[in-house]
């Protein structure tokens, strides 16, 4: 099934990846040949089945209202790129 | 035994000769650090060495043994520790330039256990970026070499720990394995790798590729230094809400046991394929007669949907992947781009830089899978297939007590031999990913080498938390295949 | 052509639990940039959630008390968007399975109660916020501080069921009683930790497909609230009455301005691709556990106004009142089991000392003896509010600064006679005026015995006395 330019770069956007024109063709293609492979699945009937959306069968643990600290503000800071009054400093939006 | 070169000695040994001070760790270490200097320029296992840290560890490992403390089981004796656990003042990469220059306030629960346990960290192996890869090829630090044919592949994701165990550059190391990143380097390298049940290690600290399919596991040169080395990672962490808070068993002592009245499955779709090298189909069955010799009786199973598990993998691993990998933008660590003009163009960017070629074809992949209008076709019906996958492992132990199966299509392939193709690349996994998909446990063991002289190994299964018997098999197999574990390199 | 109103309103509520939902940080306010964070909630590489029970808690005895049917098994989900508030790139939410469907909220407006239905409530937790840096437009770069993320937050959905603004307003002040009744949250809208957005759309009176609806964020008030609701449909009313089509789109209030503005952000219809969190397992929430918590649910303010009407006989505004804020209700309840005898005096007492009452300086004693005293005419009203003030400032008990300040009054009337008639007495031309007609010169007379009595004498017993007195009397003042 062949994935469409306009969807490469869409689905790029959403995932917030800049491709060039190159990248965006090779990629396409490549991703065409994988959904082509995967949609064998729909060889097999699934309507009565279950989904498999957690991988262990139990309820979630839970944790009590207790705080605990980090309490190393700065180590969390330490890998910024760029931070300023111990924010992190980012670029703003573009309004186009 | 005292010509056995100290690099060679198993984990167990390497510990009890630290606890009977029959040597200390700092000679201990020191030797391994030599090693890896002398070899790694060729072998690449590691990121990142930590020669003075390693050092420092051991002096004070020496100290304390003089004051008669010890740590744990592993007292004094180095490891190694694939990129992808966060170790706390060391760098953590990820095999990824995103994560380059990242240093983690926290360790993982597996680097705190494994530290715990006594052991002295040498260094982070080199892995695929983000775990997404068979072979180490998409490093962004350059592949890692087989330690037993340079000029081919480890196998991957974990091939750098896999390579280091083989090349005698650790007495042990800790991967992870999400479609077969333990068990098909450790088989392509010719030592042990095993994937615990899904929940039996906790992932805090573990950087995510695929939440549901990740696991830690240890890869060793014997059966018994696997079994000792889970014995240690494995346990219940309240930081992991995945994980599962169940007593951890004797596997060590699991490693010694009969495999008599075992009842051994061959699953029939593992071995139809013309994928498979009649070399690796004769080395698996080799190991199967070690088996029945000791006592296992044979069963023909059949897992009936293993065709689609590739197809079903490749949608669920990908969709978690690029939520996954979605917080490496930029703002509050890791790389960021420069010259932009703007926050979508940062993200964008620093993303594009940051990720290799993989690591993007599966984030786009798996944006595409969860996208709307779909995810019903794509995400969703992974998930279903995906229980009836489960299904198949299910109703397959009701006959079998263990699963005997190739553990990689072929022996070691050559670098760049794959990387043109990324579904040839894939197909590698085809053997390992059905259990991640289940949730149960996996282990690989050297069972022979192909006529070219490259290490084949064979893949046990079990039910979830039973990978006692998994030690019990893989220890049979062992004891009856002894072979060489570790790679004729020298410096 | 007639219009009707179509609007729903989603409520954002900060629960108010120490640590935040999927870690042990404090979600405490008024830390410093940063300071209430860890790898958790600042999505570092390799972290995971933990699920804060109290959270849960909370959330369901919402549910419970709003009549929802709390869900046995519900599911926490991603969504993912990109946002530098937003550490992990995907908020943990539940989407297809929440943990409660399908409650209501009851209202009153204009005297009749109305029921406003609730569709969901689900789990999530908060986002960061951004800062732009300095205070100009120009600026270049933003700011984001995350002590914010992840403060556990409890999304609550109402069915499109209100129909003017003014419902709007009652319904966010009901539940905001409702929640704060419960303890689970402050309810303030100004500090964030009550928010509320609206879909508003309009539809000919009778049709009942409705119209497009639009999306109106940053109210931070119930007036505002109102207001942008009021704004927002004559908008859309004028715009179709001039042969325009409402957009469907996400519209700001701009208080400032008295306008919603379109946010016209370009393009990016989100696409949040919702899946269920791997990293957490399906929230299991068993029968007991929703009992034990059932059980645990206090009298809630629609209960509490019909009883308090009921039970004191005081007028359902009064009792709307008192009832806004627990406290004062318990408080006004625990006075009228002191002194009960004129419960609508007490109702009035307790919303005037409000402040005090609900700053926990007033005792409900204070108020049953003011209310008690001034019913037996002890003491004047004007006495009574200085009495008030003085407990308030000193401490002491009323009834001792009471004595202490000589101001019981005089209510006698026997006692009061002789000062009448000496008042009278040295006033025989009033007296005669006032017989004559001038009733206005009562008043005369009584603040004469007033300045006699040294303010001690109740004026309106005084009044009684004149009254009786000069009507019934000759102008020579002759006793009767």
């Amino acid at each position: 099934m062949a994935i469409t330019r306009e969807e490469v770069l869409h689905v790029a956007r959403l995932a917030r990846l800049a491709l060039s024109d190159d990248e965006a063709g090779r990629l396409g293609g490549q991703l065409s040949a994988i959904l082509d492979y995967v949609k064998q699945l729909d060889r097999l009937d699934t309507r009565d089945v279950v989904p498999t959306s957690h991988a262990v069968e139990m309820g979630t643990p839970m944790r009590d209202d207790v705080v605990e600290p980090f309490g190393d503000r700065e180590a969390l800071l330490a890998n910024a790129p760029d931070r300023h009054n111990d924010c992190f400093r980012v670029p703003r939006i573009i309004e186009d | 035994m005292a010509n056995v070169p100290v690099h060679e000695w198993t984990l167990l040994e390497a510990a009890r000769k630290v606890r009977e001070k029959e040597i200390s760790s700092r000679e201990l270490t020191g030797a391994l650090l030599a090693r890896i200097g002398a070899l790694d320029p060729k072998v690449r296992a590691y990121i990142t060495v930590l020669p003075e840290a390693a050092a420092a560890q051991a002096a004070e490992c020496d100290e304390e043994q003089a004051k008669g403390v010890l740590r744990g089981p592993f007292h004094g004796v180095p490891i190694g520790l694939k990129d992808i656990f966060c170790t706390r003042g060391v760098r953590t990469t990820c095999g990824s330039r995103i994560l380059h220059h990242f240093n983690p306030p926290y360790d993982a629960f597996v680097t705190e256990k494994v530290l715990g346990a006594g052991a002295v960290l040498l260094g982070k192996h080199n892995m695929d970026e983000f775990a997404m890869g068979s072979s180490t090829e998409t490093s962004f630090f350059g592949p890692t070499r087989n330690p037993w044919d340079l000029s081919r592949i480890p196998g991957g994701s974990s091939g750098g720990t896999a390579a280091a165990v083989a090349a005698g550059m650790c007495f042990a190391g800790v991967g992870t394995d999400t479609g077969g990143s333990i068990r098909q380097p450790a088989s392509l390298c010719g030592v042990v790798g095993v994937k615990p049940t899904y929940g039996r290690v906790s992932r805090y600290g573990m950087i995510a590729f695929a939440s549901s399919l990740d696991q830690g596991g240890p890869i060793a040169r014997t059966v018994a230094d696997a079994a000792a080395l889970l014995g240690v990672i494995a346990g219940y962490d309240r930081r992991d809400s995945t994980c599962v808070d169940m007593p951890v068993p004797d596997y060590l002592a699991a490693a010694e046991r009969s495999v008599k009245g075992f009842r051994v499955g061959l699953p029939k779709e593992y071995f139809e394929g013309e994928g498979l090298s009649p070399e690796v189909r004769a080395a698996v069955e080799k190991a199967l007669k070690a088996l029945t010799d000791q006592g296992a009786v044979v069963v023909e199973v059949s897992l009936p949907h293993t065709s689609f598990a590739l197809s079903t993998y490749y949608l669920i691993a990908p969709a978690e992947a690029s939520s996954n990998l979605a917080r490496y933008d930029g703002v509050r660590y890791g790389h960021r781009a420069e010259g932009v003009s703007g926050l979508i163009e940062m993200m964008s960017r620093t993303r594009a830089e940051g990720f290799g070629d993989e690591v993007k074809r599966r984030v786009m992949i798996g944006t595409y899978a969860l996208s709307a209008g779909y995810y019903d076709a794509f995400y969703g019906k992974a998930q279903k297939v995906r229980t009836l996958i489960r299904d198949d492992f299910n109703k397959a132990f009701e006959s079998a007590d263990v699963l005997l199966t190739p553990t990689a299509p072929t022996p070691a392939f050559r670098l760049g031999e794959k990387t043109g193709d990324p579904l040839t690349m894939y197909l590698s996994d085809i053997y390992t990913i059905p259990c991640n998909l289940a949730g149960i446990p996996g282990i690989s063991v050297p069972c022979g080498f192909s006529a070219d002289g490259l290490p084949i190994g064979a893949q046990l299964l079990s039910n979830s938390f039973r990978e006692e018997t998994l030690f019990t098999a893989a220890g049979a197999v062992e004891r009856a295949l002894p072979l060489r574990r570790v790679a004729p390199l020298e410096g | 052509m007639a219009f009707e109103t179509v609007i729903g309103l989603e409520v954002h509520a900060q629960l108010s639990t120490r640590s935040k939902i999927f870690c042990a940080c404090s979600t405490a306010f008024g830390a410093a940039p940063n300071g209430n964070t860890c790898p958790v909630c600042t999505g570092m590489p390799g972290v995971l959630p933990v699920l804060n029970r109290k959270a849960v808690e909370y959330t369901i005895r919402t549910a419970l008390a709003t009549s929802c049917a709390v869900q046995r098994r519900s599911v926490f989900a991603r969504k993912n968007y990109f946002y530098p508030d937003l550490p992990k790139a995907y908020q943990i939410s539940q989407y297809e399975l929440p943990i409660a469907l399908g409650g209501h909220v009851d209202i009153d407006v204009g005297g009749e109660t109305k029921r406003i239905g609730i569709t969901r409530i689900h789990m999530e937790e908060d986002a960061g916020k951004l800062v732009h840096e300095g205070e100009f437009a120009g600026a270049q770069a933003s700011l984001a501080d995350l002590n914010r993320c992840s403060v556990p937050l409890m999304e609550i959905v109402s069915e499109p069921d209100m129909r003017t603004p003014e419902e709007g307003g009652a319904y966010l002040r009901r539940l905001h009683d409702i929640l704060v009744y419960l303890g689970v949250c402050d309810g303030n809208m100004e500090e964030g930790s009550f928010r509320c957005d609206a879909n508003v759309s309009v539809r000919p009176a009778g049709q009942e497909a409705f119209g497009t609806k639009v999306e109106l964020k940053n109210m931070n008030s119930y007036r505002n609230v109102e207001k942008a609701l009021e704004y927002e449909i004559r908008r859309q009313v004028e715009l179709i009455e001039d042969g325009g089509e409402v957009v469907q789109e996400t519209r700001l209030w701009d208080a400032n301005a008295a306008v919603t503005v379109s946010m016209r952000r370009k393009e990016e219809a989100h696409d949040y691709r919702y899946f269920p969190d791997p990293d957490l397992l399906p929230l299991i929430v068993d029968d007991s556990l929703v009992e034990e918590l059932r059980a645990t649910i206090p009298e809630m303010p629609a209960e509490k106004i019909a009883r308090l009407e009921r039970q004191y006989g005081i007028p359902r505004y009064d009792a709307g009142i008192l009832a806004s804020t627990r406290t004062l209700a318990d408080f006004f309840e625990a006075s009228a089991a002191i002194y009960g005898a004129n419960p609508k005096t007490t109702a009035n007492e307790c919303v005037h000392w409000k402040d005090a009452v609900l700053a926990g300086t007033l005792s409900p004693e204070t108020i049953a003896h003011a209310v008690e005293d001034r019913e037996r005419g002890t003491i004047s009203a004007t006495a009574s509010k200085k009495l008030v003030e003085l407990v308030l400032s000193t401490g002491k008990p009323f009834r001792a600064l009471r004595d202490e300040q000589g101001l019981t009054q005089v209510s006698d009337a026997s006692a009061l006679d002789l000062l009448v008639d000496k008042v009278m007495a040295a006033s025989p031309k009033e007296v005669d005026a006032y017989r004559a007609g001038k009733a206005g010169l009562l008043s005369f007379f009584v603040g004469q015995v007033m300045k006699e009595s040294r303010g001690k004498a109740n004026p309106k017993v005084v009044q009684e006395v004149l009254k009786r007195k000069l009507d019934g009397g000759t102008s020579t003042g002759e006793k009767l």
